[in-house]
């Protein structure tokens, strides 16, 4: 589903390079962690793949599903299918989130050909999946993210992905920030996305997440390339001892 | 007495002058009334200010008033939909007052033109050579409404003075007295289609403890001149908020003169304005904090886009009498086009030691991490440049607080986002 191959990106503004040649492939329906130090690229991986204009790739190709995304913009991203949980999600003053995700959601139905949801059926929607993520929909009537915790924040990021149904989800350092319980039912929330046509993208520094989405594949990153991949055991041993050995082995 | 020596009349000034010349006949005005008419003509004959006065040197009204069209041969205005359902409409059409509706209880009505022919309004009349909107008004103004609200009445509808013009000149007055404890929400609609000189001016005289929220909106054609004046004066504990939108117009000045004169007395201002095209707008206010523990905040929200240029002025007076003054001022635009330019000029005069007073302008961009976030939901880059910009705005008309005026207004953004988006 998703195929990173010789990806080279820089900063544009200052061209400080920070993906130097990542090769990555998740298939339909696999989980994989992202993991590594920090300053190993993990973020701006995550921008790239959303299309974040501030990077710019000067080498190798992303393909979605067999096709190059690098044209698209981040909405027309979007509309395909890929989803950016931020690790920290923006605060819109002005921007009521129901209207928000009205907008959203219509955006992309429109994008793929579908009728806009109406008022009623979207209201439905959003209280199931608010409901499961034990948020309450009074949260949903202020500005967008405004005021809200950190943990509601990423709960927001959740909500936001299971109405939108994307195909990839990147979920980045969805657990910082985060204590044990709202770590479960953020986790919980992901878990339930997990489908045999979806692939996940978990960036994460510590294993703990891991210990609540468990993955099939986990990637160490540093300095901008993938330079160990394993089953989920890669990360106990992360775990144990540090990245200091694998990034002297890797150096 | 300083002398300013114009070389030669410029086409709009000639046109002024040569407008009064024609239409003096008809304007209705007792002897005291007539003399104060002359005398604002003769103001007008030393030419229109320049950039050399501080007051207009963001708006060079000499230069930028290009052209002044005739007065149209007939009258063929027609009021406009109120803003909010069930509001008493005073239509003001080309100059010449309409049938008012029905006065909700404790509001009384009455045209200005007998006012202005029995003499008893000739103070409105004003000649000054600062004063240049009231002044082209004083010469002009041949009618429009007094409004009287009933010390202690609620009024239980709205009342909308509507300024439409159908091209040509249309200047009118709006005066409204609120008495004390009176309540009230006016809305003051600037509207009209052709190419037009429009002048207006509104006097609200706040009582003690009346409480008054004023709302105008000016959504004059694309080739039209607005130039437009309000002045209040506040009694003791007597509260205004006034709103301003400004939402078409090629050169459009809106002036706030307010008076803080009694102790305790609030005033608010805010402000949307929306610029487009080659529209000129100006926003100058002048408030005076004349007594003791006087409030006042100040907010306009600007957005510019195309060649449009926009100016705020706000000059904050506090008297030596004025202690436990509060006001704060803040002016925000989102520049959208490299075109576009918006001058801001805050100005504090403090003479009272016990004060505290603050201002603050900022021109932005949109925010790219919020424009980042909105696309990467797959909102296509226009609809979320739409959404920030709406929102920038909304948050100034979401304080009102008042559901029916919010709705109202934020209809009146989305119509100019529309046709200028």
């Amino acid at each position: 589903m998703l195929e990173i191959k010789n990806l080279h990106a820089r900063i544009a503004e200052d061209g400080t390079e920070i993906i130097r040649g990542l090769n990555l492939s998740v298939k339909a329906g696999e989980v994989a962690a992202i993991m590594g130090p920090n300053g190993s690229g993990k973020s701006t991986l995550s921008y790239v793949l959303a299309g974040r204009d501030d990077y710019e790739v000067t080498e190798g190709d992303i393909l979605f599903n067999g096709e190059s995304v690098l044209e698209m913009d981040p909405a027309e991203r979007a509309a395909a299918g890929v989803f950016l949980a931020f690790q920290y999600p923006l605060e819109i003053p002005g921007v009521a989130t129901m209207e928000f995700l009205k907008v959203a959601l219509n955006a992309q139905r429109k994008a793929r050909g579908e009728e806009p949801l109406k008022i009623p059926d979207l209201m439905k929607r959003v209280r199931a999946a608010a409901d499961e993520l034990g948020m309450d929909m009074a949260m949903l009537k202020r500005p967008l993210n405004v005021g809200f915790s950190g943990g509601e924040k990423k709960r927001a990021e959740i909500l936001q992905m299971k109405l939108l149904e994307p195909k990839l989800c990147v979920l980045d350092e969805t657990d910082s920030g985060l204590d044990i319980d709202a770590l479960k039912i953020v986790a919980d929330g992901v878990n339930a996305l997990r489908s045999p046509d979806r692939a996940m993208v978990v960036i994460t520094h510590y294993q703990r997440l891991l210990q609540y989405i468990v993955p099939d594949s986990v990637h160490v990153l540093y300095r901008g390339q993938v330079v160990k991949s394993g089953d989920k055991d890669l990360a106990l041993q992360l775990e144990e001892k540090g990245y200091a050995d694998l990034v002297g082995e890797a150096a | 007495m300083n002398v300013q020596t114009q070389p030669q009349r410029t086409a709009a000034e000639s046109a002024l002058v040569q407008a009064f010349a024609d239409r003096v006949s008809e304007l209705p005005g007792s002897a005291a009334v007539t003399v104060r008419r002359d005398a604002a003509v003769e103001t007008l004959k030393a030419g229109l200010p320049t950039r050399k006065v501080e007051a207009w040197h963001y708006t060079d009204l000499r230069r930028l008033l290009a052209s002044v069209p005739e007065f149209a041969a007939e009258n063929a205005a027609e009021a406009v939909t109120p803003l909010l359902d069930g509001a008493a409409v005073l239509p003001l059409l080309g100059g010449v007052a309409g049938e008012a509706a029905a006065m909700p209880e404790g509001a009384s009505v009455e045209p200005l033109a007998p006012r202005l022919t029995d003499g008893s309004f000739d103070a409105l009349l004003t000649a000054e050579r600062g004063d240049t909107v009231g002044t082209i008004n004083s010469a002009f103004v041949s009618d429009g409404f007094v409004v009287r609200i009933a010390e202690g009445a609620a009024l239980a509808a709205p009342l909308e003075l509507q300024n439409v013009h159908a091209g040509g000149q249309a200047h009118g007055r709006f005066v409204v007295e609120a008495g004390a404890g009176a309540r009230a929400t006016v809305i003051e609609r600037q509207t009209g289609g052709g190419e037009a000189l429009v002048s207006s001016v509104s006097h609200l005289e706040l009582g003690e403890g009346a409480d008054v929220t004023w709302l105008v909106v000016q959504e004059q054609p694309e080739d039209a001149t607005h130039l437009a004046q309000f002045r209040a004066t506040l009694a003791r504990d007597a509260r205004l908020t006034l709103f301003v939108m400004n939402a078409g117009g090629r050169l459009v000045r809106q002036e706030v003169l307010v008076t803080a004169a009694g102790e305790g007395s609030e005033f608010r201002l805010r402000g949307v304005n929306l610029l487009a095209g080659e529209t000129h707008c100006d926003v100058t206010m002048v408030l005076d904090h004349d007594a003791p523990s006087t409030v006042s905040t100040e907010t306009l929200r600007n957005v510019v886009t195309g060649r449009a240029r926009g100016v705020f002025q706000g000059q904050i007076r506090v008297d030596r009498e004025a202690q436990k003054t509060d006001a704060k001022m803040a002016c925000n635009t989102l520049l959208l086009s490299d075109d576009g330019e918006f001058s801001a000029k805050p100005e504090l005069e403090i003479f009272a030691d016990d004060v505290a007073c603050g201002h603050g302008a900022t021109v932005t961009e949109i925010d790219r991490n919020h424009l980042f976030y909105l696309m990467a939901r797959g909102i296509d880059e226009k609809t979320a440049r739409g959404l920030l910009v709406k929102a920038f705005l909304a948050e100034v008309i979401e304080e009102l607080d008042d559901e029916p005026v919010v709705e109202a207004l934020e209809a009146k953004l989305d119509a100019w986002f529309a046709t200028h988006g």
